[in-house]
């Protein structure tokens, strides 16, 4: 038993560690082509660092993981062999407690305190404070419905434009938008983007990303998805959406389309 | 009844001696067995209960991983008599339905249950020397509390529309307007209900256990010379004293918002299903966000009432098994009680999404990436055990290093998801699914059969199977493992949670097989359970007959008989030192019990095994 136990922990240890270093060709082979089995690549101006700050925290993880793990299966082998005597009377060690204590609870606090700029950047008003709002974001059972101001120039007018299912941005600027929900909660979740907010009825939360025109050209398309992200009811699961990263001149074209389509009467014909 | 009762039952041997006690009144089957006031019974009757609530709940995760392994297509034996409507396919509607009971029934009927209400009345009055809990006929009505319980959640499914549906965290509107899912017609009344009947049964619990450790410990018994057990279901008591009457208040709150349309968490101006429900006469002007954080305020502290009792049933185990003493007993107790502590200031962490200010939020992950620290210290502790231990590999050894093993994953995933830049992308994701069955399963449910294991003698007087548990522990140990630890990989992916169908997104498309390959593992991780069932029940009849204390162990409980009749103990108790004195160099054998005087070279060996 006591090596079979052994056994099983170092196997545990060993895969667990093997989905760290290489989670694409982990047990089942490779996946396709741009899917993985660990964070998709990002596209987004502040994807990079929040995908830094988990592999910061993926670090320590993997260490403390390693560590405590390997003790203890190494303990088990060593101290579950027959022995004749007695085992060690001991009742603890102050020094040792101190150390453990310490050192993790400096690193943690290093941990807690690198976080703060980022989720600053991303989340404190500050971040788009001169921005024109972009457009609006109603999520309703089960769908979701972006809002571009219209003719005036201004949103929640009657010439708004209305756009199911697609999120057409342009690559060049920040995309600040108006998150709502008409009916229960939501969450607006663009994985790629690195962006997922709640929405809330009767409330509404100005949320943003920047595409990084870089970061998209690698990908094989320029279309998303957006994923509800909030349990809304029995539909939940197909309340999708998706986001179009196009340059400024295909956004305009776009928009002009879309403009053309939705106020067409039927009877100028030409 | 018996709460006057001496600490010593009356009139018994010599110290020792292995001998049943008997009762002196004679009762019948009814208030024995049934109605007992007795807290082993009681504590039996939850163990059962518990259990048989457990298959329930596994029964339905394996029809979610049936659902997620293959979408919509016939469920085999089952699926034409539940669903003759799709022809044997789960509906949308049943799938959040079946989340919903999973949850709820997993946590508040089976490991709540299960911890403080089976562990919690059968080892505190044995632990501390007491003959009984101080309040037996409140200990008695706090089990009967759990079947009004039960039946809110059976007449949930019965009712029209059926179950709830909004998840076990059961947030508004979802769970408040009638019209905005079909559960949420009265399915989530009586999910209410069932809440409001677990929680009292809670509290009476922890009123008891409470009062019983603080006023009924037999002379020695200091606090430091608790066992870790008693300390952590005294710290899961006090928990449970302080954040469930707000529970209790969110849920009365969300009945009336449905009954008597208040409005707390309903806001204006919604329109649901073509409706308004304001219109419909369901006041409005509320704030769905309260409900999140009454709810959680409750609900971050119980996931901890989930673990604390695990970590302490763990201690004694690893202990009694590692022939060792606790290593750091005091830093074992402060890093609990600092759990509990920061336990109350964490609850944000559940809503960095929420749309709460990211300013509130920041605390929020300081102050929760602190509350690993108090658990990395545990598990410090538990490896020090080891260190220079003679380890026996029992069964209930087994399971409690590996639920060690298992929470140390747990608890490392929760630091990603308490950095609030990392968790905007892995919250709601199968990140958390696997953190926290990490903890809760690989954790809390492997706690709770090592637990089982180790006193399956003293509560029926006969040893389980040991070659059975070590079958049954090494297939849930690697299924486990499969199931949970591939969770992580979904999540990385971004796969969210309670999603009844992702294949039809491009970014979850190629998470099929791996979904299969999830599925296959739970089911047999599912089946894998039969090797308990059978050693529990045959053990009953056939299992070796121990005498007080086949283990060797030195805490009070097994000074008595096994099992220990009415009033417990028959020998006068006087506690002579901690509860984890094993390998003593000057004594004579490598344990000595609490209970013993003189334990060193000369004495008389009135210790019995
Ligand atoms: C090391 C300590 C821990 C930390 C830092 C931690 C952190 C977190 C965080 C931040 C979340 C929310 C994630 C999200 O929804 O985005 C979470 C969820 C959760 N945690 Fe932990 N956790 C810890 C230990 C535990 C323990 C010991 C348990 C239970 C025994 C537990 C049970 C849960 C549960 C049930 C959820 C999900 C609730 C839900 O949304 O349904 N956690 N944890
Ligand atoms: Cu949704
Ligand atoms: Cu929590």
């Amino acid at each position: 038993m006591r090596i079979l136990f052994t056994l099983l922990l170092l196997v545990m240890t060993v895969l667990g560690v093997w989905t760290f270093i290489d989670s694409e060709t982990f047990l089942f082979g490779p996946q396709p082509e741009g899917y993985t089995w660990w964070w998709p690549a990002e596209i987004s101006t502040y994807g990079e660092d929040i995908d830094f700050l988990f592999y910061l925290i993926s670090g320590m993880i993997l260490v403390f993981f390693v560590l405590t793990e390997g003790l203890l299966l190494w303990f088990v082998f060593k101290y579950g062999a027959k022995r004749p005597d007695k085992g060690a009377f001991s009742h603890g060690n102050h020094r040792l407690e101190f150390l453990w204590t310490g050192i993790p609870a400096l690193l943690l606090l290093v941990i807690a305190f690198s976080q703060m700029s980022t989720f600053a950047s991303i989340k404190f008003r500050s971040a788009i404070e001169d921005e024109p709002v972009f457009c609006d974001i109603w999520g309703s059972q089960f769908d979701w419905r972006f809002h571009y101001p219209g003719a005036d120039g201004r949103l929640g007018t009657v010439d708004d434009l209305q756009s199911p299912f697609e999120l057409v941005v342009p690559d060049d600027q920040k995309i600040v938008m108006n998150l709502r929900s008409r009916d229960v909660l939501h969450s607006f979740f663009i994985p790629k983007m690195r962006l997922k907010q709640d929405a809330v009825p009767g409330m509404t939360f100005p949320i943003w990303f920047q595409a990084d025109p870089e970061q998209v050209a690698l990908e094989s398309k320029n279309h998303f998805d957006i994923i509800c992200a909030e349990l809304c009811g029995w539909g939940h699961y197909k309340m999708s959406g998706r986001v179009r990263v196009v340059s400024r001149s295909e956004y305009e074209a776009w928009l002009e389309e879309m403009t053309a389509k939705q106020f067409d009467n039927g009877f100028e014909a030409d | 009844m018996s709460h006057s009762a001496p600490n010593v039952a009356p009139g018994l041997g010599a110290p020792g001696t292995v001998r049943e006690s008997h009762d002196h009144h004679e009762i019948g089957f009814f208030r024995k067995y049934i109605f007992s006031t007795d807290h082993k019974v009681i504590g039996i009757q939850f163990m059962m209960t518990g259990l048989v609530m457990m298959i329930l709940g596994g029964l339905m995760a394996m029809a979610i991983r049936w659902q997620l392994a293959w979408p919509w297509t016939k469920m085999p034996l089952i699926g034409n008599l539940m669903f003759p409507k799709t022809g044997g396919a789960i509906t949308p509607e049943f799938y959040t339905m079946l989340f919903t009971m999973h949850g709820t029934i997993m946590i508040f009927f089976v490991i709540i249950p299960l911890l403080t209400g089976a562990f919690g009345n059968f080892l505190i009055p044995l632990q501390i020397g007491a003959p009984d809990m101080a309040f037996p006929k409140l200990n008695m009505f706090g089990y009967w509390a759990m079947v009004p319980a039960m039946l809110c959640v059976v007449m949930g499914f019965l009712a029209e529309g059926g179950g709830p549906a909004a998840g076990w965290t059961a947030y508004p509107p979802l769970s408040t307007i009638t019209s905005a899912a079909p559960g949420s017609l009265s399915g989530q009344t009586w999910w209410l209900l069932a809440l409001t009947w677990v929680g009292v049964s809670s509290m009476m619990g922890a009123v008891n256990y409470v009062t019983t450790i603080v006023k009924m410990r037999a002379p020695g018994m200091t606090l430091m010379r608790m066992p870790l057990s008693i300390w952590a279901l005294f710290i899961a008591a006090l928990l449970q004293l302080f954040a469930l009457p707000v529970l209790t208040a969110a849920s009365i709150m969300q009945i009336l918002d449905r009954t008597l349309q208040t409005g707390f968490f309903t806001p204006t101006n919604l329109i649901v299903n073509q409706m308004n429900p304001e219109m419909a006469g369901a006041a409005a002007g509320g704030q769905p966000l309260l409900w999140q954080h009454l709810f959680w305020f409750y609900s971050h502290p119980a996931v901890y009432i989930m673990v604390v009792p695990a970590m302490g049933l763990a201690s004694d185990i690893i202990a009694t098994h590692a022939r060792k003493p606790i290593f750091g007993y005091k830093p074992m107790v402060y890093s609990m009680a600092a759990i509990a502590g920061l336990g109350f200031i964490v609850w944000g962490h559940h809503m960095f999404a929420s749309g709460m200010n990211p300013g509130l939020a920041m605390t929020f992950m300081v102050s929760t990436i602190m509350i690993a620290l108090p658990s990395a210290i545990k598990v410090f502790n538990w490896i020090g055990t080891l260190w220079g231990a003679r380890i026996r590999f029992t069964t209930p050894m087994l399971n409690a290093l590996a639920f060690v093993a298992m929470f140390i994953i747990g608890g490392l995933s929760g630091i990603w998801m308490a950095a609030t830049p990392v968790d905007i992308y892995i919250h709601d994701t199968y990140i958390i699914v696997a953190h926290f069955h990490y903890v809760v399963f690989g954790g809390s449910v492997f706690a709770i059969f090592a637990a089982i294991y180790h006193w399956y003698p003293k509560m029926f007087g006969r040893m389980m199977n040991e070659t059975l548990g070590k079958i049954h522990f090494v297939g849930s140990f690697v299924f486990t493992n499969c199931v949970f630890y591939m969770m992580h990989q979904l999540g990385m992916a971004g796969l969210m949670r309670r999603t009844a169908d992702p294949y039809d997104y491009e970014t979850y498309a190629h998470l099929q097989p791996l979904n299969e390959f999830i599925s296959i593992s739970a089911f047999c991780l599912f089946a894998w359970q039969i090797f308990f069932v059978i050693n529990f029940f045959w053990s009953l009849g056939a299992g070796k007959r121990v005498g007080r204390n086949p283990w060797q162990a030195s805490s009070l409980e097994w000074s008595a008989p096994s099992p220990p009749g009415h009033g417990n103990f028959d020998q006068e108790l006087a506690v002579h030192r901690g509860p984890y004195e094993y390998a003593d160099p000057d004594a004579i054998e490598d344990f000595s019990p609490q209970w013993v005087q003189n334990v060193g070279a000369g004495s008389d060996s009135s210790r019995s095994a």
